[in-house]
């Protein structure tokens, strides 16, 4: 009796401090997943750092529309290709302001030369801010942007062009991934002439719908609604990334209406999530794939046959129940329904362990001991990979496979799949930009020696591939690349595993939010009613 | 006095080389390479991948990173995060406050009870009570913290969501942070309702992380109380007639005091390493937590940094403890010199 | 000749496990202790027999399963975990790794640390200066941090967990068996026994050490308990034994996101770590009063 009563006065007080502070001004909470590196995007690259700093304060020359992978103008209102496909020229919106804070009041709109600074600061080692906060510009070199440009030039305040060395059809949608964020150059003139450079980092300024207020590490982020943004200001006044490392608990506090949103629930709280009043869970198909890479290098996985038998081997559809819980579709090609080109006719291995039983045998291999590699770490495309091979190892142990798992440190696990070390490992990829060829050409290319995981180079794919790169009519770069996902699947130099679906668990009373396929949090159109 | 604190000191000096050197060693030897786990999933040629072992210092002699190393700790600069780019000292000091409130709390709540069931079960010796307690203090000295703080997490959070399961405070109180202590600040924020709700957050936390201490000081504080009291002076007292309260209270407890004294400046480290898992468990955004993020990011300097750091909190609590214990009992200063 | 010197001898050992004995059943709470080990370290040995699974069998029709009695199908006392194996067979199985790791890193610490303990106190200057500033360096941080980088250096594993602990543990080793020897050396019978021409090393491992090892013998039992906590700590920080091997504590890590969804999947491994430490912990207080008089409270 007295027990509960605490409960309720305990429950009520929570409540009602709750909803007073909620009530004064529109105020989202988003229970983040960890503590931002920075607040620079150039700087950094986990998903984490993207949504702290690119999508609240920042925009690109080229934007996705939320929700889509489809590139819109951003800061950029239009652009104009020449026809060799090697010369961008951008118009560039007019009358878009600055964020201003204690050490910085813009004087000022946006302009060209703040496009410039953004892109030299990461391209050319001589730049005065190229060394600044470590200096470590990784996607701009993921994207092998250094090779790619030849020079970017001011033609005027409102326009600027690009020259490319070579044609290469997805650079538009490069320009609009969270690397390729536009920052104040006036302010980064300011700060250098006050010797403190590191300031345009973690204080940052930018022209995107909130305004940047504080960061306790640990603990919380907070911004405002940008009154000036030019889109119109966003209808939050204040937004609250309430971090909170531990999924179970994030769900807590969704429940007990502490946040609004939360990114990447449990697997095994799905379910509650789903009959909770209070809760719209939100899915989508990620842009994404997990795979098996068996390593064609060495023998006898050079062999397609024992590819094949090991793939029907494997119960996708336990991996899926048990690791997934629900929150993974099966996959059959290299890349995700939700991608253009995706090759719908192509038919999965069925599981089928006498079969492969037979193939082995055909194959002569008796008593075949191999191993499987287990990435150390949690991702999109696999929530978790220890779990996955158990179950693989289980399923190969039926037809006489012996599987030891194996596990490394991340960094350790890349360098030794790298140099081949490994048989049969897991791994995946989250797509960057939307097109296929950030899928098939970066994984499974011959020219990507390194990051090809199966160490596969299958001429005629190959081909398929670089016929693709150089023309920008989409139904003609549809045509190859669902021929090379035909070679692919007879090859199976991987055993697909799934595409995860994102989930997004909401709180009924927020509006206009929509699952990003890319991955980011954008907030700018949501509201909360 | 002055020699027996100045040998004290000089006492530190090669601890504090050795630490540097394990510190520095261990990072060394650490498998696999470090731009290699910043790359993750995605490729990175050649030269962007000396540019940054460049920007890291790594490709200088070992010897001479450690000189670096070394001169930069004694101007007070313990590195450079490499998830952050900011100074490990900051980042440092700006989570450390939160870890000594909860160290604080947990240590208040295990005296605060520790002490009086400790010497109520000396007291009441042999007796049923005695027993109870021992017996409660023994399952608390062998607790899983983790696991005891996950069952609370369970039982209070999920089950009667009686209390908040992570976090320092709820995120509605922008509390400015003037000292660090967030139950101080918010007193200071004028903020209705700010220190409850720090409060509130630091129950389960405070729980978790004072029970061992708790069994611990309850143990040591009954055994030093009977052999307090089974000495001549408390037995002449008690003879006279004096109220058992002047007796326990006065005599007895002034005594026994001395021993708990050195246990509760021996639980730092304990306190420290039971930090490193109460935070994990509880979001709690301090140096355990920190510590850990890094080791499983590989954050070289971090752990570094830190590893140093801590060593020498810990040393200088020693070093405190040890010189109250001399004020307290002289005789260590005649022996010890 | 021989026989005459042994008889004496022989029957002081039976009169000193004597005493030993009624000092140590004098605590009830000892044997409860004494028992209940006994029985864990049983379960171990024939976990084959009592588990009622293999461990590592999923039961895919079962996926975390509550626990169930008597049902037809999916009859788990404990439950199952998030692959359908039965909690109550990996817990069994997991007794083997835990006391396998306690046993080990209390004899890698009792061999080591007396080594250098007698290394120091035998040699003093500065072979004794180094050997325990190492041990303060090693003491100067917390033992779990020190561990979780030492594992991080060798790789996560069971068996470099059990290094990285014992490494933690040996300062206590080391200074206890250096400050006995110390004070054993003065004495007579020591004194008598180099007038008599016996070796250094038979002064220092057959005369002397005998004498020291009641209080590491106690030190030894409060570190198995200490490192069966640590060792469960590690694989629960994902450090130590890696799933799908059932260590105590890498059963609750690898559980951990079930917590609330199937909360028997963390509970069960959990309380089997508190009652294995709890029971070594009573064994040892009555050890502890029997072999040590002096160190006797009550």
């Amino acid at each position: 009796m007295r027990k509960s009563l605490i409960r309720t006065t305990l429950a009520i007080s929570l409540a009602v401090t709750a909803s007073a502070s909620l009530a004064a001004g529109k105020t989202l909470v988003f229970c983040s997943e960890g503590s931002p590196g920075g607040f620079n995007p150039s700087l950094h690259s986990a998903g984490t750092d993207f949504d702290a700093s690119a999508q609240p304060i920042y925009n690109r020359l080229t934007e996705f529309e939320p929700g889509t992978t489809k590139v819109v103008p951003g800061l950029a209102e239009s652009w104009s290709v020449s026809a060799d496909g090697t010369e961008y020229t951008f118009k560039l919106r007019k009358g878009v302001k600055w964020h201003s804070n204690k050490h910085f009041t813009p004087t000022r709109d946006f302009n060209a030369d703040d496009v410039l600074f953004s892109f030299n600061r990461q391209w050319k080692t001589d730049h005065p801010y190229h060394s600044v906060s470590g200096g470590k510009y990784l996607y701009f070199g993921w994207m092998d942007m250094g090779p790619a440009l030849k020079s970017i030039d001011k033609i005027d305040d409102y326009t600027v062009k690009f020259t490319l060395n070579q044609p290469d059809a997805p650079f538009i949608s490069n320009l609009a991934m969270d690397f390729a964020s536009i920052l104040s150059a006036e302010y980064a003139d300011k700060m250098q002439t006050e010797g403190t450079q590191e300031t345009v980092d973690n204080a940052p300024i930018g022209t995107g719908p909130f305004e940047f207020v504080s960061y306790k590490k640990d603990s919380v982020i907070r911004y405002n609604g940008f009154k000036d943004y030019w889109e119109g200001a966003p209808k939050i006044d204040k937004l609250i990334y309430a971090i909170t490392t531990d999924a179970t608990v994030r769900f807590q506090k969704l429940k007990a209406g502490e946040c609004h949103i939360m990114p990447y629930p449990n697997a095994a709280d799905l379910d509650a999530m789903d009959k909770d009043p209070n809760i719209n869970l939100l899915s989508q198909a990620g842009l994404n794939v997990g795979y098996l890479g068996f390593n064609t290098s060495k023998a006898p996985f050079d062999n397609k046959s024992v590819r094949q038998a090991l793939s029907m081997a494997i119960d996708k559809q336990a991996i899926l129940d048990v690791v997934f819980k629900g929150s993974g579709s099966p996959a059959k090609n290299p890349i995700p329904p939700t991608m253009w080109s995706y090759n719908d006719d192509i038919v999965d291995y069925k599981y089928d362990p006498e079969t492969a039983k037979k193939l082995l045998a055909v194959a002569g291999i008796k008593e075949l001991k191999t191993d499987i590699w287990a990435m150390p770490v949690q991702r999109p495309y696999n929530p978790n990979a220890r779990r996955m091979a158990e179950l693989i190892q289980a399923d190969w142990a039926k037809i006489g496979v012996t599987a030891e798992i194996k596990s490394f440190e991340w960094g350790e696990y890349r360098e030794r799949i790298r140099a081949g070390e490994h048989s049969t490992a897991l791994l995946g990829w989250t797509g960057d930009n939307g097109d296929p060829d950030n899928f098939m050409f970066v994984l499974l290319g011959c020219a990507a020696a390194k990051s090809n995981v199966a160490r596969w180079c299958n001429e005629e794919f190959d081909g398929y591939l670089r016929a693709a790169k150089l023309t920008s009519d989409q139904a003609e770069r549809t045509k190859l690349y669902e021929k090379a996902q035909v070679i692919f699947k007879q090859e199976a130099p991987w055993y697909t595993i799934a595409h995860s679906v994102q989930f997004r668990p909401v709180r009924k009373e927020v509006k206009n939010f929509k699952i990003h396929p890319l991955g980011s949090h954008i907030f700018k159109y949501v509201d909360l009613q | 006095m002055f020699y027996f604190v100045l040998k004290r000191i000089a006492l530190l000096v090669p601890i504090f080389f050795g630490v540097t050197i394990m510190a520095f060693g261990f990072i060394r030897m650490l498998p696999g390479d470090p731009v290699a786990a910043l790359a993750g999933e995605r490729d990175m040629t050649p030269e962007r991948h000396a540019e940054i072992m460049l920007k890291l210092g790594l490709d200088k002699p070992v010897w001479q990173q450690y000189l670096d190393y070394i001169w930069n700790l004694l101007h007070g600069d313990f590195g450079t995060s490499v998830l952050t780019n900011r100074p490990i000292l900051d980042e440092f000091l700006e989570l450390f406050p939160a870890t000594i409130e909860l160290g604080l709390t947990a240590m208040i709540l295990a005296v605060v009870i520790g002490v009086p069931i400790g010497i109520f079960a000396a007291v009441k010796r042999g007796t049923l009570y005695d027993q109870g307690i021992m017996g409660i203090s023994l399952v608390g000295y062998s607790m899983p913290i983790f696991w005891w703080g996950l069952l609370l997490i369970i039982l209070f959070g999920g089950v009667w969501g009686l209390t908040p399961i992570s976090g320092r405070i709820s995120f509605l109180f922008d509390v400015e942070t003037v000292t660090g202590f967030l139950l101080i600040d918010a007193l200071l924020s004028g903020e209705e309702g700010a220190f409850a709700s720090a409060m509130h957050h630091m129950i389960l936390p405070t729980i978790v992380l004072g029970t061992i201490p708790l069994a611990i000081i309850a143990r040591q504080t009954r055994s030093a109380m009977l052999e307090v009291l089974s000495e001549d002076y408390v037995r002449t007292a008690r003879a006279k007639g004096l109220s058992p309260l002047r007796v326990y209270g006065l005599h007895a407890l002034r005594n026994a005091m001395i021993t708990v004294i050195t246990v509760i400046g021996l639980q730092v480290g304990t306190l420290m390493a039971g930090a490193i898992l109460t935070e994990t468990i509880f979001s709690w955004p301090g140096i355990g937590k920190w510590i850990i993020f890094s080791v499983f990011s590989r954050d070289y300097y971090a752990v570094q940094g830190g590893l140093v750091l801590i060593a020498m909190i810990i040393m200088s609590v020693n070093l405190v403890v040890d010189l109250l214990y001399g004020m307290i009992n002289p005789r260590i200063l005649h022996t010890s010199s | 000749m021989d026989s005459v010197a042994d008889t004496p001898r022989k029957s002081m050992l039976r009169q000193n496990l004597a005493e030993f004995w009624y000092y140590f059943s004098e605590s009830k709470s000892a044997v409860v202790g004494l028992a209940f080990l006994a029985g864990i370290i049983l379960m171990a040995i024939f976990a084959d027999f009592i588990a009622p699974h293999d461990p590592t069998i999923q039961y895919r029709e079962c996926l975390e399963h509550a626990p169930a009695w008597g049902e037809e199908k999916c009859n788990f006392i404990f439950g199952t975990d998030y692959a359908g194996r039965d909690m109550l067979s990996r817990i069994i199985y997991g007794t083997r790794l835990s006391l396998v790791a306690g046993g080990i890193v209390v004899l890698l610490c009792l061999s080591v640390g007396i080594v250098f303990g007698l290394l120091a106190g035998f040699f003093r200057g500065w072979v004794d200066t180094t050997i325990m500033r190492i041990m303060d360096t090693i003491m100067s941080v917390p033992g779990l941090l020190m561990a979780l980088v030492l594992v991080a250096i060798l790789g996560p594993g069971l068996l470099n967990a059990m290094i990285a602990i014992s490494i933690t543990y040996l300062p206590h080793f080391v200074r206890l068996t250096r400050s006995s020897y110390i004070t054993e050396s003065s004495k007579e019978y020591v004194i008598a026994s180099k007038v008599a021409g016996a070796g250094r090393f038979r002064i220092m491992f057959i005369t002397i050490l005998p004498n020291c090892m009641a209080p590491l013998i106690v030190q030894g039992t409060l570190s198995f308990s200490t490192a069966i906590l640590d060792t469960a700590a590690l694989g629960f920080l994902g450090m130590g034994a890696q799933p799908p091997a059932p260590e105590w504590g890498t059963l609750i890590a690898e559980n951990r996101d079930l917590m609330l969804s199937a909360p028997w999947t963390v509970t069960f491994p959990g309380l089997a770590i508190l009652l294995a430490v709890l029971a070594i912990n009573l064994m040892g207080d009555g050890l502890r009063d029997a072999l040590d008089p002096k160190m006797k409270r009550s």
